[in-house]
This record gives C-alpha cells, structure tokens and sequence, in this order.
C-alpha cells in the first residue's frame, strides 16, 4: 500500500488546476491513497489479448453527424450565462503582460 | 390524489374528473408541506400551475401525459429553470436550452414540478454531497435515500411527485429507488437521449426513472425512449410498446442467480426478501439456475479508474469563464482556474478529478486507464456468456439498506461499496430496474432484474408480473399520508 505524501498531492491538484489548503491536505492524501489503493489490482492482471472497450455495446461504433451548420449563431443568449462579458467578447486578466 | 397510478392519473384526467390545475395545486402543496423536512428539491417550477391551465385548456387526447407532474433531477437542463447539478459551480446556470428528454416529456403534456437534489454533479451514494443540504430519507428520517438521484427517489416515495427522472451512472437511480421503496430503472447505454444532460462519465452515464410501479415507468419509458441525433451515443433501434409487454406471462423464463452476488457483505434480511421473490417468480413458471460472472471482483476497481478519468475529463469544462461561476478578484488567468475550481467543487468532486487526472496523467494511462477498459471487456462478456442460458439475472440492488447519515461520509471506499451490485451492469451498459421486495427493520429492500442490451420491455414485463403479486411497491411511508 502506498501512501502520497503531500507534494505528490500538492503537485496532482495543479495538474487539475485545483488548490488544496494546507489544512486539507493530509485529509486529501489519505482518502485520495484509500482510492488509488482500491484501483491498483488493475495494473497487475495479464490482460494481454483482450481488447480494450471503447464502447460499453460492443459492434457500435460512434456515429459522426455531416461537417455542416445546423445551428443558427446565438451568442447573445448563450453569453448570458457568462461572468464577465464585453463587446460579446469573453474577459479574463490579462495573460500577456 | 397521490395514492393514485399514473395510468389512474390519466384517465381522470381524460375525464375531467380532476384538472392538472388540481392535480400540480395538490403536490405543489405536499411539497410545500413536506420538502422542508427531507429536502428533496433544489427548486420548484413557479410556472407548473399555469402550464397546468394550458394544459386543462386545450385537452389534447394525442399527449399520453398530458397534465401529469414530474419532478427532474437537476442534473437535465431546462430552459429558463435553474440547472445547478448540486454545485456551488451551476449555483446560478439557467440552460438557453431543453434536454431531449425535457422536449419529450413537455411534448408529452407533463408539468415539471421542480428539479430534485443529488449529489454534486452524480458523485456520491448518499446524497450528502449536495451544495444544497442532504436529502433525507422519507421512511427514516436519519437514514440516507441514497444517491446520487436521491432527491428524486425522496421526492416519489413521500409523493411530493407522482414519478421522476434521475440518472444512473453506477446504480444513482437503482441504489436510491432500493433505499427509497421504489421501481427504478436504468435503460441501456444508448436508449435515452443525454443531450442537455450534465455529462459526469460519459461512457456510462444513462437517464432513468424512479415511479412506483414497473406499469408506471413504462408509461414514461415510451415517451422518453428512442433515437437522439443530437446525442452521438444514442442508439437507433425500434423502440417497442412497453405497456403492452408487460403482460406476457412468465412460464418458461430462465432467471440466473449470480453466486458472486451471494456472500457474506449482503445483509440477512435482503438474502431472506431475495429468496421470497424467487419463490413468487417460481409459482408464476420461472425457473431458476446459479450463473456465474467470474471477473465481477475487478468491477470496484475498473469503475473507479474509468468513472474519475471520465469525470477529470468532462469537468475540464468548468474554467470559471463561459458559464458558471467564477471567484472574485482574479489575480491572473491561472488563479482564475484554480480559485474558481478549488472554491466551487466539493471535496469528493475534487478526489474524483484528482484521482482520474492521476490515472490519465503520462506514464500511467497504460497501467490504469486501458488495463481498466480491457478488464471492462471481460466484465461484458461474462454477462454476455450468461444470457446465452437465461433470460434475465436476479441480484440485489444494494448490499445493505438505507445507512446512517453521515455513517460514511469519513470513508469513500465505504460509500463505494454501497453501488458493488449496481456497478457491473453499467460497465456493461445493461439495463436493470430495481423493485421493492419487502422490508428489513422497518427499512425497505430493493431486489434487481438485470436484462440484456434493449431488453428493458423484459424487465418491466417480469417487474410487473412480480407486483402483480405483491404489494410491497404499495407501501408508503406513515408521516407522508
């Protein structure tokens, strides 16, 4: 059983753009262990011919629409939901200095 | 009025012998009277009661539900209803659209009573993980109705709602409608549209219903059942006449008993109401013979990478800049991301992103993600391999009945262990329903028919020549009358 010390936590929320307080962190590292411990049997199982599934109905495959327009520009009511909004254009802070 | 099935509904509704203004008026009143003490939905349509007159106004005999209420989970979006998926994240999301399954039951004349409370964003078996409180359980008020649809299964088994959509993405509508005294019931992968619907795992996530009897979810399976092609996993089959097939009897149906269902993590009183439900399908002409689906001990452990890698996935989404919420005073876009998630996931939301970046993360997707997905195969095909020698599988629905509140909310491994009976059957994306079948100290058990892909008429067919013959899904809960 292994147990992620806390850079390894601190180092997988930034992957996930996720911030843990220091407060939180040994309660992450524990349950986020228990978890990754209940998954590892998986690596150690021959599963050599066996072909991954990529679809839970086997012999489907997905289905690709036409590369055409079917919806009509609506970025006035789909921009309402946005948070900070200008000219129609989405804002954020500044990324280039 | 809520003692009555749908079917019932119906045709006094046909008949004018009550309005949908009466009906919506009298649960729009239980809900007012009851939801304060087991909070089961997130927000009432304010609107029902004048859908309800246009519905009493124009009576139209082609629309099977019209003028029926229905409570959705907030996990479908609504156009102009609030979508909030228990997060703190949608907290303020109105959807510029309908989900199909929406469209259809709005076609359908079906009043949307309000949208019900879940775990945050379907993770969770308990309904605990709510930004907006747990549920409780209508039969316990200590108890859990589990999750993650359990504010629809709530919401059903106190008749705040005559019948309900949830979603089911590892036993989220059959673990629930178990707790809950309820028929629930998740079609296979591809049957139900999603489109509109909060993507959480996409390879296994299906739109189901909690009712109280198998004759009312197929009503509702027919209207929201069929192709989607807005939706790309929608899978274009004939879709059948469920109603009708309900009442083929039963002589001659082969019924498996997974003897890896059977072991000492089931509870005493489910084994005892398991081994009574066999004895009613038996005396209607079943048969029955022990299958095995050898592979099941590896189902925890495959859902758990492929369910998170999914969910890292699908939440990527929530960056705090088109939709959603975002956290105040950003210092730089990367502060804007991170202050935005950190603040507005929960915790089991922010493991589970965790723990599927970590399995998707380079050098390890080998090892987690695509052992998982082959392993996946051979959970499929065990279940393949049985439904060569029977028609359907009897499991339980759940290992334990409804739990404490907060009894696992310390431990996730033990909240996991709730869904080990419902889990297999999406990763293999079968369908199976889940029915009342009796009661362990005061609590409801829930027993559940698994079927082969787009056998859900079968299931529902057994379902109800099973409650034909039982009154278990009659039963209610005293402080609800």
């Amino acid at each position: 059983m292994h147990n992620y010390t806390k850079e390894e936590i601190k180092n997988l929320a930034n992957l996930a753009k996720i911030a843990i307080k220091d407060s939180e962190i040994d309660d992450y590292a524990k349950k986020i262990s228990n978890i990754i411990n209940l998954i590892e049997k998986i690596k150690t199982i021959d599963l050599k011919n066996i072909p991954p599934m990529s679809h839970p109905l086997e012999n489907i495959n997905q289905r690709l629409r036409e590369d055409k327009v079917t919806e009509t520009n609506q970025r006035e009511l789909l921009q309402k939901n946005a948070p900070l909004i200008e000219n129609g254009l989405y804002l954020v802070p500044s990324i280039i200095e | 009025m809520h003692r009555n099935s749908i079917n019932e509904l119906v045709k006094l509704l046909f008949t004018k012998k009550i309005s949908s203004s009466e009906l919506v008026s009298h649960y729009l009143a239980r809900i007012k009277k009851y939801d304060s003490t087991i909070n089961s939905f997130i927000t009432v349509n304010d609107q029902a009661l004048k859908q309800a007159r246009e519905i009493d106004q124009k009576q139209d005999p082609t629309k099977p539900l019209a003028g029926i209420p229905i409570a959705i989970k907030d996990i479908f979006c609504t156009q102009g209803i609030k979508t909030t998926c228990a997060s703190k994240m949608l907290s303020n999301f109105i959807a510029p659209y309908n989900a199909t399954v929406i469209e259809k039951l709005i076609t359908a004349g079906a009043i949307i009573l309000g949208k019900t409370n879940m775990d945050e964003f379907a993770m969770g078996s308990s309904n605990e993980n709510s930004y907006y409180g747990p549920v409780k359980n209508p039969w316990n008020l200590e108890k859990v109705p589990g999750g993650s649809s359990g504010g629809s299964a709530a919401a059903v088994a106190a008749n705040l709602a005559p019948i309900a959509l949830g979603t089911d993405t590892g036993g989220s509508i059959r673990q629930p409608a178990a707790f809950c005294g309820l028929t629930g019931i998740k079609p296979t992968y591809g049957r139900v549209s999603r489109f509109g619907m909060v993507a959480f795992a996409s390879s296994l996530d299906q739109c189901g219903i909690f009712a109280h009897s198998a004759e009312d979810a197929a009503l509702l399976m027919q209207v929201i059942a069929g192709f989607d092609p807005k939706d790309s996993t929608s899978v274009n089959t004939d879709v059948p006449n469920y109603t009708a097939e309900l009442n083929h009897p039963l002589k001659g149906l082969r019924i498996g008993l997974p003897k890896e269902y059977f072991t000492a993590d089931l509870e005493t009183g489910i084994a005892v109401a398991i081994d009574e439900a066999i004895g009613v399908l038996e005396k209607l002409g079943a048969s029955i013979q022990e299958i095995s689906l050898p592979h099941n001990d590896l189902a925890l452990a495959v859902y758990y990478v492929i369910a998170p890698a999914e969910c890292s996935s699908n939440l990527a989404r929530y960056d705090g800049v088109r939709y959603g919420m975002r956290c105040e005073n950003p210092k730089n876009l990367e502060d804007l991301y991170t202050r935005t998630r950190s603040e507005c996931f929960s915790d089991e939301v922010k493991r589970r992103i965790m723990v599927g970046t970590y399995v998707l993360s380079s050098g390890y997707y080998d090892a987690y993600y695509l052992q998982a997905q082959k392993a996946r195969t051979l959970i499929a095909r065990d279940f393949q391999q049985a439904f060569n020698n029977i028609d359907i599988i009897l499991a339980p629905s759940a290992p334990t009945t409804a739990f404490k509140l907060n009894e696992k909310t310390d431990n996730p491994i033990n909240m996991y262990l709730s869904d080990i009976y419902t889990i297999p059957v999406n990763l293999a994306g079968l369908p199976a329903i889940s029915l009342p079948a009796g009661f362990a100290d005061e609590l409801p058990v829930g027993i559940q028919l698994i079927g082969n892909h787009f056998a859900e008429s079968k299931i529902l067919n057994v379902a109800h020549q099973y409650q034909k013959q039982t009154d278990w899904h009659l039963k209610m809960p005293e402080s609800f009358e």
